[in-house]
């Protein structure tokens, strides 16, 4: 038979487990179907161009664009998804072909892409990020960096069947 | 002070003179909200009441300017971003701030044109400025703190205040809410 001893750290870590539990669940309310797919965030597609070429390092590089690409429902990591990504750097504008990049997800669905340092434009330090393959639903990115002085950004994509 | 700290901002170097123009008419557009309600209250030395309110409609009419150039720059900088902003439908929590405020400076200028013509009472007329000079400070002041520009962060903290203090200051001076009338009268009884 076990016993159920109550003292004060376990109370307070089965508290604290009930809590984040209520939180996550508020958090992700569609918990019971699955993995729900990434919305496109407002703004996420400006100054984007179609096609940008996949390469190895975007400029002179410095700065870590890193985020995953998983599947809606199960939550399986998607490998070999072609990942667009452009920002305001020190080597050039949003709109320039030259601050635009792609890269591809590796087998655990991760990607990762040396770029030049993000700048603050438009009053915020941030990023773009685009999934357009087709194959499942477009989606566009645009996380922010709590500071400008940080030297790499993260994204996630979870993706659903177009 | 918060122009010559802005045009030591690093981050010049990697902006093209429009968006960099764009940057600074909002600056001075927030220099000249300091300098309106001076103006009229006549605090500003060397100009009485009456010379403030002549010149009170130049530097209005500086401010729409301004924020033309303000709003015109970021528009050729970046049309997409831009529109989102104007259609309130921006991830930026400090554009609809901004926009809201520029809205107001054009409704204070075209009533300011128009208020003659349309026949409008003085005291309509000075309810409506300040309610509207109320919501282009607030709007125009939330809109500078909350971004992270060429602005150095100290200066534009204490000309925020500034504006904020003259507005509050000028506003209760001179009592705006009461009728022209109980002032005259009171000026008189003073005389």
């Amino acid at each position: 038979m076990t016993s159920v001893i109550i003292n004060r750290r376990n109370l307070l870590a089965a508290g604290g487990a009930v809590l984040a539990a209520g939180v996550s669940g508020l958090v992700v309310p569609a918990r019971a179907q699955g993995l729900v797919p990434t919305p496109s965030m407002s703004g996420g597609s400006n100054n984007y161009r179609a096609g940008a070429p996949t390469v190895g390092r975007i400029g002179k590089g410095g700065f870590w664009m890193s985020g995953t690409v998983r599947r809606a429902g199960d939550g399986a990591p998607l490998a070999g998804q072609r990942i667009q990504i452009w920002a305001h750097t020190t080597e050039g504008r949003e709109h320039d072909p030259q601050s635009h990049g792609a890269t591809l997800t590796d087998k655990n669905g991760a990607f990762r892409l040396e770029m030049p340092q993000i700048i603050p434009v438009f009053g915020q330090p941030h990023g773009h990020l685009a999934y357009d393959s087709g194959e499942f639903k477009t989606v566009f990115l645009r996380p922010v960096m709590r500071s400008a002085k940080d030297t790499s950004l993260e994204a996630h994509f979870v993706l659903q069947p177009a | 002070m918060p122009i010559a700290a802005a045009a030591a901002s690093p981050l010049l170097e990697w902006r093209d003179p429009v968006y960099i123009l764009a940057g600074f008419a909002g600056i001075i557009a927030l220099g000249l909200m300091l300098v309106q309600p001076l103006l009229i209250a006549g605090y500003l030395p060397g100009l009485s009441a009456y010379r403030g309110r002549r010149v009170h409609l130049w530097t209005g009419g500086a401010l729409v300017v301004a924020v033309v150039i303000h709003v015109g720059g970021l528009w050729i900088t970046s049309p997409p971003d831009m529109i989102d902003a104007l259609l309130f439908s921006s991830p930026t929590p400090f554009s609809p701030w901004g926009v809201i405020a520029m809205w107001a400076i054009f409704a204070v200028a075209v009533f300011a044109a128009l208020r003659r013509r349309l026949g409008v009472r003085p005291r309509t007329w000075r309810i409506a400025h300040t309610l509207l000079a109320i919501v282009i400070v607030v709007g125009s002041v939330v809109h500078g703190i909350l971004i992270e520009g060429t602005m150095e962060t100290v200066s534009k903290a204490v000309l925020c205040a500034l504006v904020l203090a003259a507005t509050i200051k000028v506003m209760t001076d001179l009592q705006v809410w009461r009728k022209r009338a109980k002032l005259r009268e009171e000026s008189i009884a003073r005389r």
